[in-house]
């Protein structure tokens, strides 16, 4: 028996606009996933803590305010304090390239800007799963 | 049993990995133990129409409960029938970080249940129960219908209604809704509910919920922590009234578990029955069907 893979989509940053965080959460819910979704400003220690509890497979997070570099490694430092291993960490929003690749660095499984196929996230998701549970 | 220790400890990596096995059909040990020592929980189900401000309810009622005692929150959300895939929303009210193993949320999916209270929230419920969580909220789907399961499953059964809606009180006319133990009139800060309590007065009439008790109503506003006080009063009267059947209440809860759980082992096998059988007379193909499953159970075919 398995569960479906269970994702924890969050919006950080202090911006107010959700919808494309929301955008996701939906098409992974389409794509057969549990998709816990906990609304806008979340802080990495909040992150964290609901991802310990909820046990998700997938932290993904959403960022649009262009303080990615500040919050993601901050999150990355929380997860591994926490022995959050097995997590795997996407991020989406409006960030570049060189600032992707930075962040794939240093840890983060995959980075989508906005409009990215939800087919291709999904996709990606299942397999990086189906990876870190072997 | 390292994780179990650590569990015991209130590390709620722990507590939530031993929940992850039970989803995946395993640790049956983790709960038989902890089952054993737990049975002792105060389960409050909270239930109601969707948008009625059920999760902002418990988020309340957490700020309340949480100094005095550990609280456990099951959020049960509906799965999509096509792609068994859910929208998990309820976490958005319940925004504080609390000290780690004093309050435990966690969400999980109907995943098809008839009754939408699973197999698997029933499985959490003890878990939460033997590690010292109490009360422990049940918050389920109620679109509009109240499920009957789950008054098999909480102590205290709470329907969460607003004035704003005169289907809820046509609902409860049609008995479609399930009496409650209590009722909470909420959003009482942008509506006057006094004529609302009164049309639910009459609506409930004599009716008494399944200890013989009259349910109570309470005027609540959620988001302001109005009248959350005079719920947590109205509470633990019902649940001191309740203290000595509470018993039998475990027990019908197992009971339940074990039934979801045959149900469960047994249900692919007549969907993929039902999918194959031939239809040229569909008394053959009932007879037939019930001979598979009849093999089915007779040689251990089942698991
Ligand atoms: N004005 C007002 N709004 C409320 C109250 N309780 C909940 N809400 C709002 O009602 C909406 C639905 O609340 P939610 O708790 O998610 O409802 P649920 O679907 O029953 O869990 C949210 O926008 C809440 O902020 C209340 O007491 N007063
Ligand atoms: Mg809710």
């Amino acid at each position: 028996m398995e569960r479906p893979i269970k994702v924890l989509i969050a919006k950080v940053g202090l911006d107010g606009h959700d919808r494309g965080a929301k955008v996701i959460a939906r098409g992974l819910k389409d794509q057969g996933m549990e998709v816990v979704y906990t609304g806008l400003r979340q802080t990495p220690e909040k992150i964290v803590r609901t991802a310990i509890q909820e046990d998700v497979d997938v932290i993904g997070i959403s960022i649009l305010s262009g303080s990615h570099m500040e919050l993601i490694p901050n999150l990355l430092n929380k997860i591994k304090e926490n022995g959050l291993s097995n997590v795997i960490v996407i991020v989406g929003g409006i960030i570049p390239k060189e600032d992707a690749q930075t962040l794939i660095k240093m840890g983060v499984d995959a980075v989508y800007p906005p409009g990215s196929s939800m087919k291709e996230i999904a996709d990606f998701i299942r397999k990086a799963v189906s990876e870190k549970r072997r | 049993m390292e994780l179990l220790d650590e569990a015991l400890k209130g590390k709620e990596m722990a507590i939530a990995k031993i929940l992850t096995l039970l989803e995946r059909g395993k640790g049956l040990d983790y709960l038989d133990y902890l089952a054993s020592i737990g049975g002792k929980a105060h389960i409050i189900g909270i239930t109601g129409p969707p948008g009625a401000g059920k999760s902002t309810l418990i988020s309340s009622l957490i700020e309340r409960y949480y100094t005095t005692r550990k609280v456990g929150v099951l959020l049960i959300e509906p799965s999509s029938p096509i792609s068994f895939g859910s929208f998990m929303g309820n976490r958005i009210r319940i925004q504080r970080l609390y000290p780690e193993g004093r309050v435990f949320i966690r969400s999980l999916g109907s995943r098809g249940d008839l009754g939408g209270i699973s197999r698997d929230s029933i499985m959490m419920i003890e878990v939460l129960d033997g590690l010292g969580f109490d009360p422990i909220i049940v918050e389920t789907v109620g679109a509009g219908q109240i499920d009957t399961d789950i008054t098999s499953i909480a102590d205290t059964n709470i329907i969460v209604i607003t004035p704003a809606s005169g289907d809820d009180i046509q609902m409860l006319k049609a008995g479609i809704m399930e009496i409650g133990d209590i009722y909470v009139i909420n959003k009482s800060d942008l509506y006057n509910s006094d004529v609302f309590v009164i049309s639910l007065k009459n609506v409930l009439g004599s009716a008494t919920s399944r200890y013989s008790l009259r349910p109570e109503i309470v005027k609540v506003s959620a988001i302001k922590g109005e009248g959350v006080d005079e719920l947590i009063i109205s509470i633990e009267k019902h649940w001191s009234f309740i203290k000595d059947n509470h018993r039998e209440n475990v027990e019908r809860r197992r009971r339940k578990l074990i039934e979801l759980y045959l149900r469960n082992l047994i249900s692919p096998l007549i969907v993929d029955t039902a999918k194959k059988v031939g239809l040229s007379s569909i008394k053959d193909a009932i007879n037939s069907s019930h001979n598979v499953l009849k093999d089915a159970l007779c040689h251990g075919k089942i698991l």
